[in-house]
């Protein structure tokens, strides 16, 4: 970390500051310069620090990335977003950054539910959101999330009260535009006792180079069932920086399905909490070509007894790609009884491809189920020959298991037109030609 | 329809198959039977063009044509099948989709056109309900968290839909309980015909008792050391394989 770049963005803070939100809430000031000193004393994480040890982000401090200006709604190409927008869903679109009322779709919201753009939130909930700000991860953590304290412009505050149910998805639509653009967010997303949503995370911008940095802390409340996902389809010359950070209460289903396609460097944390008893499942699918590094971090902490986790990351690497997974599970000397398993999956195409990855188990307490399991490599030459046997030919069955293995993932999917969406930039980013839709 | 001669196989330097000779005739089931390790497997995946094998000396005729040279997939086009003793789990390819592009690439193969749509879902559903299988199986990825059962079921509804002309039944009995089993026979059954040949590779007598063969085969140490007719199984079951073993 060069000190350099560090006065390069913290130089320009004071000139930002004034237009960003909650400027007359003394505790959020107070947060803010706190993290402003972490991270002009610390900087963005450094391939020094273990937990970024494959990943090297010292582009985005030469770059200096600057917020931009938020175009009138009229100025934005609709046909575009509409590509990428749910349907049959509410949806909320932050542009550069900012929260678009215009753009975004909540008409029919139960009304006991807030969806509210975080600076409003801000000056209308401010206590709740005193409580919850930087309960589930540490401005510590690492320089993003000082960064994102310090820098957040705007977000997304989800609050869906016990007992509710969000019975579409919603759709929290992240859009860059502008070239060189910094677009900083924090978005809380809070599900109550016994309350049920789905929530999408879209990322996508303009062809260009920009800065997406988002935080997002996630409370799943006992016995509730919250399904994230992410769809990172940003531009291939974007750098993007996503962390869902969870906190799960007792009994809480949290289920998250990560989809990272897009970025030049995209780095994704997420990371969650269990309490008693309490059910995690974490699924990705990377999918890298030309020189595309994506780098997926994750971390389960069981704290209590009988929760369970399920792993399932794959990653697809072509050309001079890289994928990074570090996993990591975490058993207190209190989660006896733990029900955990991780799994990751490589499959490299070309020789200049690479996978990086780590699983890491640490286990504290002694009445336990875990596992955990990694393979980089090709295809399994079984099934090449079975599908052989069943009148395909060998180019095609190896596109086919190729493919086959990416769409495991997608499969996974439960909202059907999200399934349709992500199976669509899957079909057009996927580097083997041959691919059929047909084969599904 | 196959004429294997004098065929040797290893695997790397180790000879497993060491001279076998086998005329299988159209409308004929041959058992082989076998101890573990005696070739059985190998001579099943040798004929159906698995990987990893090499034929050091004789020859597999197959209607006239040089099997040995053909690929996997040629050899499936033109009605070799092989019913794997471990059928492999395809997650992400629907199992009506491979189905379908078995079926297509045999016509294909043929000089015919592609099947039409309706009249190919009309097909499948009957042959699964032959093989009292659930509808919603088509529609799951092939064998995926498929029982042992289910899986070899699903085995017998690829042959009885790409109607192939020699069917090789890699130890199609092991890990079926008694009522899998008869499921499985009532299918290959339902399947024979003055025109189709099978090759029944079996370590024990019982998957003979649903499906009779014509001829009975011993393989012990890479050869043929015994063949006879449907008596030689329950000698077999009666005696072990030792006494042959030893001869």
């Amino acid at each position: 970390m060069s000190a350099l770049t560090q006065s390069r963005y913290s130089a320009e803070y004071d000139a930002i500051a004034p237009q960003l939100p909650g400027r007359d809430l003394p505790w959020l000031m107070k947060r803010r310069s706190e993290a402003l000193a972490l991270f002009a004393a610390g900087g963005f994480p450094s391939p020094r620090e273990e937990e970024w040890r494959y990943t090297n982000v010292s582009a985005i401090e030469k770059k200096l990335f600057k917020p931009a200006l938020v175009p009138a709604s009229g100025q934005i190409d609709k046909q575009w977003l509409d590509t990428c927008r749910l349907h049959d869903a509410w949806s909320v679109v932050l542009l550069n950054g900012r929260f678009s009322a215009e753009l975004s779709k909540l008409d029919g919201l139960p009304e006991a539910v807030s969806v509210l753009g975080f600076a409003e939130a801000l000056a209308k909930q401010p206590e709740l959101i005193e409580n919850y700000l930087g309960k589930a991860v540490k401005d510590s953590e690492h320089g993003f999330v000082a960064f994102n304290t310090a820098w957040f412009s705007d977000g997304v505050f989800v609050h869906v009260p016990a007992k509710h149910l969000l019975a579409k998805p919603l759709q929290l639509l992240h859009v860059v535009t502008e070239a060189d653009a910094l677009a900083t967010t924090r978005n809380l997303i809070i599900t109550e006792t016994m309350a049920q949503a789905e929530i999408v995370e879209t990322f996508i911008g303009a062809d260009c180079a920009y800065l997406s940095a988002a935080v997002t802390e996630v409370f799943v409340g006992a016995n509730a069932d919250l399904t994230l996902y992410k769809l990172q389809v940003e531009s291939e010359k974007a750098y993007h920086f996503g962390g869902a950070y969870v906190l799960q209460d007792r009994d809480a289903r949290f289920a998250h399905h990560n989809f990272a396609f897009g970025g030049l460097l995209a780095r994704s944390d997420i990371h969650a909490d269990l309490d008693h008893a309490s059910e995690c499942i974490l699924n990705g699918l990377y999918i890298g070509s030309k020189r595309q590094h994506i780098d997926n971090h994750t971390r389960i902490v069981h704290q209590k007894p009988y929760a369970t986790s399920r792993e399932l990351y794959k990653g697809v690497l072509d050309d001079r790609a890289r994928g990074v997974f570090q996993g990591r599970v975490i058993v207190a000397e209190d989660a006896q009884k733990t029900d955990s398993e991780m799994n990751n999956r490589n499959l490299l195409l070309s020789t200049d491809a690479e996978a990086d990855t780590k699983p890491q188990l640490e286990i504290y307490a002694d009445d336990v189920k875990c596992g955990h399991g990694v393979t980089v490599g090709q295809l399994d030459e079984k099934s090449v020959f079975y599908l052989q046997s069943r009148c395909v030919d060998e180019e095609t069955a190896r596109n086919m298991l190729t493919f086959a293995f990416a769409n495991e993932m997608v499969d996974k999917i439960k909202i059907r037109e999200l399934h349709d969406l992500v199976l669509g930039e899957l079909l057009q980013r996927f580097p083997q030609q041959g691919v059929e839709k047909a084969w599904l | 329809m196959l004429s294997i001669e004098n065929l040797h196989v290893s695997v790397g330097d180790k000879p497993i198959l060491k001279g076998i000779n086998l005329e299988i005739k159209a409308g004929e089931i041959h058992a082989i039977m076998g101890p573990n390790g005696s070739g059985k497997s190998t001579l099943s995946h040798v004929l159906s063009g698995k990987s990893g094998y090499t034929v050091t000396e004789g020859s597999v005729t197959y209607q006239g044509m040089d099997l040995i040279e053909m690929a996997p997939e040629i050899r499936a086009r033109e009605g070799v099948f092989l019913a794997f003793q471990y059928p492999v789990e395809i997650p992400g390819v629907s199992n009506i989709y491979l189905l379908k592009a078995a079926l297509n690439a045999i016509r294909k193969h043929h000089g015919q056109s592609e099947v039409d749509a309706m009249d190919f879902l009309t097909l499948v559903k009957n042959k699964v309900k032959l093989l009292e299988m659930d509808e919603k199986f088509l529609y799951r990825a092939v064998n995926e968290g498929f029982s042992g059962g289910e899986k070899k079921r699903n085995e017998i509804l690829q042959m009885a839909i790409m109607e192939p002309k020699l069917c090789i039944l890699d130890e199609t009995d092991s890990g079926l309980d008694i009522d899998a089993l008869k499921i499985v026979a009532d299918g290959v059954n339902s399947l024979r015909s003055p025109e189709r040949a099978f090759v029944m590779v079996t370590h024990y007598q019982r998957l003979l008792d649903y499906i009779k063969p014509d001829v009975v085969h011993v393989l012990a140490h890479g050869r043929i050391v015994k063949s006879g007719g449907p008596e030689l199984a329950l000698e077999l079951e009666e005696k072990g394989y030792g006494w042959l073993e030893a001869a």
